[in-house]
């Protein structure tokens, strides 16, 4: 086998300096009860050619050359080559959690400059190596607001990812943790305030809202955090689209920014593997989940990095560690380094701008049902979301969200995402078909 | 003994790229905007537009490039040589699974656009599902967890599910004291309270001290088998046994499946529920720290409760499944770290069945090898057969002042990475060796050679050792201040920061 290095006369030296005829003597301490009698039931292995044939196939059974506008939480930006070039080094893809500083400064220094860049784009004090991705960020804050307010309820705005809610439940069930939802303005698809004041109480650790939040509305987390704040609790923000931190003042009246860095030039992949943020205050550091790396001097007095404040991790703390995350995302936070990199201060800018230009364009075209300033996403309303992304199939288009899955009172609703990777003849194709929308569906697609 | 492996080779210096920058830099072009430009405070709200991102780099992309090789080349990796992490399994990293994953049709698959136009990527994943049951001798499998410490959340929640429909969620978790640290920090967050189990003289689980532990409030017994001192767990059919009397599940931390794969199946030795780390038994790579996978197999009483979505067959379809009324809901948006699972696949498929298993008899026979060559020069404190790693300790070291872990800084010096250092616990100052079934014999012998040298140096010039590594542009970091003073984001001016050195 082509992974396996050894030629059969070095097995066999190996084994005689072991001093057993073969290696299944090695396992023959194994009970007899437990051997597996047969071989695994699973093809012979096959050559390197056949797996990309067999992984081309896979692909060809799927969305390739159609047109996207979906959003929601998922994003298409072009990703700059020099990622993959950067991440294809052997020394990064290859190399494990860089424990032994000595021979893992190229990881550290990279890391470092992840945390910086992210401190720098969400206005926090200090960020970590990432955690798995933003909806498990999201819970992972919600503990660190417990344990930093010493409370265990938590509010969740509706308008936070469905799915990341989802995990949200999952976590507070099992952790005894109070979770109750405040809702949206039915107009502008904002924060309804009014019910954040309303359920609100003093038991309350941490508020999570998302800006802009899942229906692309830019929303109000200044006075979120006003109404968090005057109740002793910590308000946390949560960003699926990371590329709008390159036009939106940041969150600076959040305590925890949460977020997903899939914007940052990391492919959709049917969903993962992504990167998760976790952001905070100064003053929440030994709080925090997950890795950080810190700036030091090596014994020669140069400048050096190292893992640090790992007794907040499990290895060290084990059943009193801030949370059980291990391994994290590092080389998918490097392709976000890099990309970070390439577009710098300037270029993401213009990339963000670009973003609003091509979403406002398509919006201009269609009914919105929600009137919040929006940034690269929003909702359309539609009478029949099903009916319509059908015929934009057929035109090699993949249209919306309908919305009617996570938010039953808006089932004429469908949420559209139009990024830099838009093209306009393609916008102007939908603006067509959903313009004779409305129109019951059978007449006009049968 | 000269050192053979590595010699001195230039060392370019680096500075970060916030000390590289300067306005009006770029390393990108973006394309003409195609649609008529938007202001931004019209938009959005003048007060919701920010002026400048403060201290964001702006380098050049030849800037960008030579940045990240150079500090490329500061890393050791599985590409430069032996990476004898006991327990973290670093093996090689086959280069077609990065090339597969890339595959447009996978890689550009939004996670909610149609399954009609998602059949391949779900093909994938059954296939991977399928795989996995074979592997394990489990009845069902989720993809979903995004690493191994997540797969362990999710099977310790999977466990209480079923208890609490059962009527009672119980208390306890148990976990023997060679356990790894995510193992009780997975039981906390699941809401249990951890009982530490100290194992046997022999190293591995005492079967009196288990019988006496598993009371009414057991939830279960958190495994590794085989367990950190790469010894099977030779009595696991009975523990089994013993915890399904009192009620209570059999969890198996798989961070050693590869030590089992076409031996012996944990379906099969009475496991109830077990992860699977894909980037240590199916090589996916560790990329300086994740993306993992950590799939989560089970036995038939523990599938209703398996996170949603499940895949489903529909007629000649894939479909997703979201009705599952007992479900613990998902632990993770869409349905797990997909392109990981690409590469696992990728993996399994170039061994095939026959292959696996012969991947595993060469990973016992490497840490067998070791085993023989250094048992003359460092203590075994639990000698016992082992599978796929081995761990001394320092005792003979230590008595001259050099601990397991300066002998893992002198490591470096020859041109390997350490092996694990102080870990598992039950041993005192280990040295925990797995070199995995992708080492030829040359490596093999290189390393053994290395540290037979060092355990001469530690008798003729301990501090030689105590000093190490003397070869390293970086020498020894200064842990201690780092966590003091923590320095954790580049700021202008800050810290004294100069161009690296």
């Amino acid at each position: 086998m082509r992974y396996l290095p050894k030629s059969d006369a070095e097995r066999r030296q190996m084994l005689e300096a072991c001093g057993v005829a073969s290696a299944e003597e090695l396992f023959s301490h194994l009970p007899d009860e437990v051997r597996l009698k047969r071989p695994l039931d699973l093809p012979a292995g096959i050559s390197e050619y056949e797996i990309v044939q067999y992984f081309r196939d896979c692909g060809a059974a799927s969305a390739a050359g159609y047109t996207g506008f979906l959003g929601a939480g998922v994003y298409a930006h072009y990703r700059p080559v020099l990622v993959d070039t950067v991440v294809s080094r052997g020394e990064y893809l290859t190399s494990y959690t860089p424990y032994q500083a000595e021979i893992s400064q190229g990881t550290l220094t990279t890391i470092f400059e992840f945390q910086s860049m992210i401190c720098q784009l969400t206005g926090m004090d200090v960020a970590n190596a990432s955690m798995y991705d933003g909806s498990t960020a999201v819970p992972e804050a919600a503990m660190m607001a417990a344990r930093a307010t010493g409370r265990g309820g938590v509010l969740v705005a509706r308008s936070v990812h469905p799915e990341y809610r989802e995990v949200l439940a999952t976590y507070a069930r099992y952790q005894g943790m109070p979770l109750a939802e405040f809702g949206y303005h039915p107009e502008t698809g904002a924060l309804d305030l009014e019910d954040l004041e309303r359920q609100i109480n003093d038991l309350t650790a941490a508020v999570i809202i998302q800006s802009p939040n899942f229906f692309g509305v830019v929303d109000q987390v200044r006075a979120a955090a006003e109404i968090a704040h005057r109740r002793g609790a910590l308000l946390i923000v949560v960003f699926t689209e990371a590329v709008s931190l390159g036009i939106l003042e940041p969150s600076a009246a959040a305590d925890i920014v949460a977020g997903e860095l899939q914007s940052f030039a990391i492919s959709p992949s049917y969903g993962g593997p992504f990167a998760g943020i976790i952001a905070t205050r100064e003053k929440f550091i030994r709080q925090m989940p997950g890795r950080l790396v810190g700036e030091t001097k090596d014994s020669r007095g140069n400048r050096a990095f190292c893992l640090t404040l790992s007794t907040r991790e499990q290895h060290i703390r084990r059943e009193k560690a801030t949370s059980n995350i291990c391994t994290n995302q590092a080389l998918i936070a490097l392709m976000a380094t890099v990309f970070m990199t390439v577009y710098g201060k300037q270029g993401l800018r213009e990339l963000a701008e670009q973003n609003l230009a091509k979403a406002h364009y398509l919006a201009g075209k269609l009914p919105l049902r929600f009137s919040g300033p929006f940034f690269n996403e929003f909702v359309a309303r539609v009478e029949d979301p099903d009916g319509l992304n059908k015929a934009l199939l057929k035109k090699k288009i993949i249209g919306g969200l309908p919305l009617g899955r996570f938010y039953p009172e808006l089932k004429d609703a469908m949420l559209l995402c139009a990024t830099e990777m838009a093209p306009r003849k393609e916008m102007d194709v939908l603006a067509e078909v959903f313009s004779s929308a409305g129109v019951p569906s059978r007449l006009v697609f049968s | 003994m000269s050192i053979q492996k590595v010699r001195a080779h230039i060392s370019q210096n680096e500075a970060l790229l916030f000390e590289r920058s300067s306005p009006g830099k770029r390393g990108y072009q973006l394309p003409g905007l195609d649609v008529p430009p938007v202001d931004p405070a019209a938009a959005l709200g003048a007060e919701n537009v920010r002026v400048e991102i403060e201290g964001f780099p702006e380098v050049s992309e030849v800037e960008a490039i030579r940045h990240f090789t150079r500090l490329s080349t500061w890393n050791y990796a599985i590409d430069y040589g032996m990476y004898p992490l006991g327990s973290c399994t670093m093996k090689y990293n086959p280069r077609v699974n990065e090339l597969v994953a890339r595959t447009e049709g996978l890689a550009w698959a939004h996670p909610y656009q149609p399954e009609a136009l998602s059949q391949g990527a779900m093909e994938v994943m059954a296939r991977l599902e399928a795989a996995l049951l074979e592997i394990t001798g489990m009845d069902a499998v989720t993809l979903q967890p995004a690493a191994g410490a997540h797969g362990e959340l999710t099977g310790i929640l999977l466990v209480r599910a079923c208890l609490e429909k059962r009527g009672n969620p119980r208390k306890k978790i148990l976990i023997p004291d060679s356990a790894h640290g995510t193992n009780p920090a997975t039981a906390a967050i699941a809401g249990y309270a951890v009982e530490n189990i100290r194992s046997s003289e022999r190293g591995t689980l005492d079967l009196a001290a288990l019988e006496q532990a598993v009371t009414e409030e057991v939830a279960a017994l958190m495994v590794t088998n085989p367990n950190t001192l790469g010894v099977f767990e030779e009595n696991i059919a009975r523990v089994s046994e013993l915890l399904h009397r009192k009620g209570a599940m059999l969890y198996m931390d798989g961070a050693n499946m590869n030590a089992l794969v076409g031996i012996t199946r944990p379906g099969d030795f009475g496991v109830d529920v077990m992860h699977l780390n894909l980037h240590k038994t199916f090589s996916t790579p560790h990329g300086g720290g994740g993306p993992g996978g950590g799939p989560v197999a089970v036995k038939k009483v523990l599938e209703p409760f398996l996170p949603v979505p499940r895949l489903k067959r529909a007629g000649k379809k894939w479909t997703w499944n979201y009705k599952r009324p007992d479900s613990i809901g998902r632990v993770r948006a869409f349905y797990g770290n997909f392109g990981v699972l690409v590469r696992a696949l990728a993996y399994i498929l170039a061994h095939g069945g026959e292959g696996l298993r012969n991947a595993t008899l060469d990973a016992v026979l490497n840490a067998n090898y070791l085993r023989k060559k250094l048992e003359p020069y460092f203590d075994l404190p639990y000698p016992l057969p082992n599978m796929h790693e081995v761990v001394f300790s320092d005792d003979r070291q230590s008595r001259r002042g050099v601990r397991t872990g300066d002998i893992a800084k002198r490591l470096i010096d020859y041109g390997f990475h350490p092996y694990t250092v102080s870990f598992p616990l039950i041993v005192h100052g280990a040295l925990m060796i797995e070199p995995t079934e992708t080492e030829g014999k040359l490596e093999l012998d290189q390393f053994a050679d290395a540290l037979v040298s060092i355990a001469a140096e530690v008798e003729s010039d301990p501090d030689l050792v105590k000093s190490a590594p003397h070869s390293t542009r970086t020498s020894r970091v200064d842990e201690v201040t780092a966590a003091r003073r923590p320095v954790v984001r580049w700021k202008p001016a800050s810290t004294g920061s100069q161009a690296a050195g």
